[in-house]
């Protein structure tokens, strides 16, 4: 009987997560208006929390571990939790971006549990404080105005908190990407992702003159060349590549954009000559199987687990996801490729493009150009993590070493992620109440039916 | 996004007061969903077409686990023989049996669970340990915890031309490959010393021991290496027309049966005299002091680069089945000997079996190789198709002119040479003879056979034959190949 359970479970979680993916779409559509697209918001919690239940359900029948009842408990008290104190606290919230971190996390934490129970315990400790955290900064952002003014403090701090980890950092996977400070390992470049963002919006929103661009354009360069030297390539990437789409943006010039793509692919070529670590990357990304032995280890054992896996997967808890290194973090999308299936992963992918066009899509509805810059910034930093690290895994693009944001284990990324979020929420919320206010000025104006148009809740 | 465009032009048409320029936003948003549409693509692209090559990987120890559900598959030849199969006995245990014994034992392999699989049965190990069958149907056998029956493999070999050649080559040890030149699909591959494979777990000690030194396991037919012999001369005679397109016509040389370039002897077989002859004799007649004249004209530098072309020190285009690596060292440093050597098939130069049958096959097929496969199709265990298997072209080896000639000269072979055994049947034959010298004894030799057969109302199919120890090519090779060409052509 057990066997059917988990059986008809695969097929059921694919389903549920499909009508998921399927409305964070549609729920765009003209026709509907807001009480219908509240229906649906709520509809898309009931399917996060029956994948949810049903993932915990399958990894009891196969673990007879009753004690995932009780953690399966705790967490759903965790999102209930969420989902009614966004709504309780800031009535404007964007909706689906709540519904999409907390699907994000649901999964991130299903897997985990299946990976190694006592990361998803300490995963699911630090979700609860940086939800309790994050709770907080849309009301900061409100209030404190003042942000935008520090440009250089946030410089200051980036750069001496990379340079931290490029001189003293510990070594993983050959990258120096964590500090250890009294018994709690930290990766600053998570952190720093977020005020680097904030830096160049500031800067860039202040004037986009030449010479302000050049003094940018060398800040942001001396954090990725910090990165480079701390073997961080994805981070590099990932700073770089938001450096020139904010200043494209900010600028509004092209020639920027292309000419910095043009540095870039030569900065990658010299890169690829001089240093072993950026061949070996290349080498195991051209042709895995003839380097199996070595180099290509890694990504042979991450394209054997989704392969295997196939669309539909082969269940949770019967694959061999434990076969790819560092699983639970950098490769967490092979290990849900394999157990919950290919359709499964191509739903995530479309849930993060989903959180992607969100943040985007607030971006140009706020009327701060500082805000709109810094929205675009994070949601590049999203969106372009999110690419990193599926496109490695799948052996699209080489593999960089960056974690799926919300799913893959590790505090420092989940705590900066929940921020990110947080913080586009506050935008959310802001844009909201100018909105209010606005219409009541309208509906001072001229009497008569007040209908709010195009808001994305 | 266009709503948002609307709407925004709305807006700022209403309060001019702030401008807000979106286009910028706009770009990027589109450039980024460009991205995860091609991450999704590839991740498509990955699952359709490409992660039946990871799966299948020896490395991937998932496969391991698949045989705890369901029962491994059969192995089917193309006209209907099970060639292997699984059966449980009353106490449950499961035995691979091989009804044919010996008979296809490398190419169709073993598998136990001590030492592994090999041949299709490595191959295709996920594909057997897959089930397709009815999906309800699957759920019972859940319910009842009893396996599922596996997917069943059909491949190209054909069960009466793989019992022919296995017979035709008798006691020698060798190998024989047949393969249909339009569409690269292996009929038949023996190889000699072999083993049964049924019998493979009791034996493993004796067979890995290897004390004879006859390396057992080994598929000669694609893995073993030779010196090509005068079969090679096909190679040397492709690339003189192509060093001289327009004069290769006028060439002669008069053979007196042996040569002296310096101090450097060479003679023909058995200092047989030839006389007067043009390119095509010189092939058609095997004439070695005429190749070795031939080779220390030409241009070696290009002959190592055409040779290359042609499939020499590189891997073979062949998915799924082991290869080895030919061989061709000639360089411009080469020495008169090894240059003379070489161009009559002896020197440094080894070839496989499957490669020599690649190139008869090329030439048949006027020039272009169709890759070789072995796997057609898969089906669940009811004859329902799973997935199919279609040929593909490597390319072009040869020009359609230079594979028109080189068919003539076999042809000749056939008709006024050493391949004579193979006149005047329903078929027309074509093809290069060669006793290739081994080891230190003179007169030790292998005899090869490398051609291909075409009749109006069937496909052509090319072959190569080698017996090992033999003698020459024309009195033991010839007839393993006209026993397989007439089992072929039979009606």
């Amino acid at each position: 009987m057990s066997s059917i359970f988990c059986e008809v479970s695969k097929y059921l979680m694919i389903i549920l997560f499909a009508l998921y993916t399927f409305e964070c779409f549609f729920v765009f559509r003209k026709k509907y208006n807001k009480e219908q697209r509240e229906n649906i918001f709520r509809r898309q919690n009931i399917w996060m929390l029956l994948i949810h239940l049903d993932g915990y359900l399958v990894l009891l029948d196969q673990t007879e571990n009753w004690g995932i009842l009780l953690f399966y408990g705790v967490q759903l008290i965790f999102f209930i939790s969420v989902i009614i104190s966004y709504r309780l606290l800031y009535e404007k919230s964007a909706q689906l971006l709540v519904n999409n971190m907390c699907m994000l996390m649901a999964i991130g934490f299903l897997i985990l549990t299946r990976l190694s129970i006592e990361q998803a315990f300490k995963q699911f400790a630090i979700a609860v404080a940086a939800m309790i955290f994050a709770l907080g900064i849309p009301f900061c952002i409100k209030k404190i105005r003042f942000i935008r003014k520090m440009t250089w403090v946030y410089a200051v701090i980036g750069l001496l908190a990379l340079s931290a980890v490029a001189v003293m950092g510990a070594v993983s996977y050959g990258a120096k990407l964590s500090v250890t400070i009294a018994g709690i390992t930290l990766q600053p470049s998570e952190f720093v992702k977020i005020i680097f963002v904030f830096f160049v919006a500031g800067m860039l929103h202040k004037s986009t003159e030449f010479k302000q661009v050049v003094i940018t354009t060398v800040v942001a360069a001396a954090h990725v060349i910090v990165l480079v030297l701390s073997r961080d390539l994805g981070g590099a990437l990932i700073f770089f590549t938001v450096y020139l789409v904010m200043l494209y943006v900010a600028t509004a010039k092209p020639v920027y954009f292309l000419g910095g793509l043009a540095g870039g692919s030569l900065a990658a070529l010299v890169a690829y000559r001089l240093f072993s670590h950026v061949q070996v990357r290349v080498l195991a990304w051209q042709d895995p199987l003839s380097v199996i032995d070595n180099e290509g280890y890694q990504i042979c054992q991450s394209l054997f687990a989704i392969g295997t896996g196939g669309w539909f997967g082969v269940g949770l808890n019967q694959g061999m996801p434990e076969k790819i290194p560092v699983v639970e973090q950098d490769f967490v999308f092979s290990a849900i490729s394999e157990e919950l299936g290919g359709i499964f992963a191509l739903c995530l992918i479309m849930v993060c493009m989903s959180c992607f066009l969100m943040f985007l899509n607030i971006a140009m509805q706020l009327k701060d150009g500082f805000y709109k810059l810094v929205a675009l910034g994070l949601g590049t930093t999203y969106g372009f993590q999110v690419f990193l690290t599926i496109g490695g895994v799948i052996k699209f693009i080489p593999s960089t070493g960056v974690t799926l944001p919300l799913v893959s284990y590790g505090g420092s990324s989940l705590l900066s992620t929940v921020i990110i979020f947080a913080i586009i929420q506050g935008f959310y919320i802001l844009k909201e109440s100018e909105g209010k206010l606005n219409e009541k000025r309208k509906t001072g104006k001229r009497t008569g039916v007040t209908q709010k148009t195009g808001n994305l809740r | 996004m266009k709503k948002e465009k609307q709407e925004r032009e709305q807006e700022s048409l209403k309060k001019p007061e702030i401008s807000v320029r979106n286009r910028e936003f706009a770009v990027i948003t589109y450039c980024f969903i460009g991205l995860f549409l091609c991450l999704m693509g590839y991740f498509v692209y990955f699952q359709v077409k490409k992660s039946e090559d990871f799966i299948n990987n020896s490395y991937n120890s998932r496969q391991e686990t698949f045989a705890e559900n369901i029962l491994r598959g059969e192995i089917h030849s193309a006209d209907g023989e099970i060639l292997a199969k699984t059966e449980t006995d009353e106490n449950g245990n499961e035995n691979r049996i091989y009804p044919y014994d010996n008979m296809f034992s490398h190419i169709v392999g073993y598998s136990t669970t001590k030492y592994g699989q090999s041949g299709i049965e490595s191959w295709a190990n996920f594909n057997l340990l897959r089930s397709n069958a009815f999906f309800l149907e699957k759920t019972v056998d859940e319910m009842k915890d009893q396996k599922s029956i596996g997917d069943n493999v059909v491949t190209t070999l054909n069960y009466s031309l793989q019992s022919i050649a296995y017979q035709a080559l008798g006691e020698y040890d060798g190998a024989v490959i047949v393969l249909e030149p339009s569409t690269g699909k292996i009929l038949a591959a023996v190889s000699k010393p072999d083993f049964d494979p049924n019998t493979i777990e009791e034996n493993w000690e004796n067979i890995i021991a290897d004390e004879e030194d006859e390396s057992v396991l080994v598929n000669r037919a694609t893995q073993g290496l030779y010196p090509p012999g005068s079969t090679f001369k096909i190679f040397t005679a492709l690339e003189y027309i192509r060093q001289n397109p327009n004069t290769y016509t006028d060439y002669s040389y008069t053979c007196t049966g042996n040569m002296q370039k310096e101090d450097n002897k060479l003679s023909c077989f058995s200092g047989e005299v030839h006389g007067n002859v043009d390119l095509e004799h010189s092939f058609s007649e095997s004439c070695n002091t005429s190749f070795a004249n031939i080779g220390l004209s030409l241009d070696l530098y290009k002959f190592q680069k055409n040779n290359q072309k042609l499939l020499f020190n590189q891997s073979l285009p062949v998915s799924k089945l082991e290869t080895s690596k030919s061989s061709f060292v000639l360089n411009e440093d080469s020495s008169i000997s090894e240059i003379m050597e070489t161009a009559i098939g002896q020197g440094k130069t080894l070839v496989t079996p499957l490669h020599m049958a690649m190139i008869a096959g090329a030439i048949a097929n006027d020039g272009i190789l169709m890759e070789p496969y072995v796997i057609d199709h898969t089906e669940n265990y009811e004859g329902a198709i799973v997935k199919t298997y279609t040929p593909v072209s490597y390319g072009e080896l040869m020009t359609t002119e230079e594979a028109g000639i080189l068919q003539e000269y076999m042809k000749q072979v056939v008709e006024e040479g050493t391949g004579s055994k193979l006149k005047g049947m329903s078929y027309e034959a074509a093809g290069k003879t060669g006793s290739a010298e081994y080891g230190n004894n003179k007169g030790d030799s292998h005899a090869w056979f490398v051609g291909y057969a075409h009749r109006e109302d069937k496909e052509d199919i090319a072959i190569a034959v080698i017996v090992e120890g033999a003698g020459i090519g024309s009195a033991y090779a010839v007839p393993v190949a006209k026993s397989v060409f007439d089992m072929y052509y039979r009606y």
